[in-house]
């Protein structure tokens, strides 16, 4: 798979330490919940941050997502807490 | 007419309520949300997905436009470091008629709070807190889906 850039907000960057970065998942992961749980695989703030799927959303390409949403093909991918705006 | 902004410096309503009322239409109605000064808060920071917040805050807008055949929608977000008493946000409308003007600025509050990626960060003293999602606001925002 071709290399993404990853976007995280509010606790979820704070937990794991940085705003953005870039990675390439192996191939056989297909959407943005297998995203999550191989980047939760890296532990430490990355297992904190993303442990829990039910606390978390998302966006591909700047569009919001649900969690079973394909990444393929995607350039940026955003993980975030629920928005709290207004 | 469709105007939004993302800014770190203060809303001026009086400005944005004067341009709504040159918008040509017989109504404006607006919404002000400001940082509440009641719960020990001293400091209010305002995240956002830049990219992506004012497309989002944009197609809200254009929907709005055409659902009520509005002549001018406005929508302002504050981001970054705010006080108690300073504001957050501001919608405004301009329609025809009444009703029209007032539905599509409780739409806009409304699906703003569901739909753009900001997220709010409270302090009081050492403590600081990211606010959580709440159940009222998803259900204020399912009121418009048709």
């Amino acid at each position: 798979m071709a290399t993404i850039d990853l976007l995280y907000f509010a606790w979820v960057r704070e937990s794991i330490g940085i705003g953005h970065e870039s990675a390439t998942p192996p191939a056989e992961i297909a959407d943005v919940a297998g995203l999550i749980d191989w980047l939760a695989a890296r532990g430490g703030g990355y297992a904190e941050a993303l442990g829990d799927k039910t606390r978390l959303r998302a966006a591909v390409d700047q569009v919001f997502v649900p969690l079973d949403a394909s990444i393929v093909g995607a350039r940026e991918i955003a993980l975030f807490p629920p928005v709290t705006g207004g | 007419m469709i105007r939004v902004l993302v800014t770190d410096a203060a809303i001026d309503v009086a400005g944005e309520l004067d341009a709504l009322e040159r918008a040509g239409g017989g109504a404006v109605a607006s919404f002000t949300g400001l940082v509440r000064e009641d719960s020990g808060v001293e400091e209010l920071f305002l995240e956002h997905y830049p990219d992506a917040t004012e497309k989002a805050l944009r197609d809200l807008a254009a929907e709005a436009m055409q659902r009520w055949s509005l002549e001018a929608a406005t929508v302002i977000h504050r981001v970054g470091a705010m006080k108690p008493g300073e504001r957050i946000v501001f919608v405004g409308t301009a329609a025809a008629h009444r009703a029209a003007a007032l539905e599509a600025c409780a739409f806009l509050i409304d699906r703003l709070k569901t739909d753009a990626p900001f997220w709010k960060r409270e302090t009081r003293g050492k403590d600081a807190r990211w606010v959580g999602e709440r159940d009222s606001d998803r259900d204020a925002a399912d009121r418009w889906k048709r």
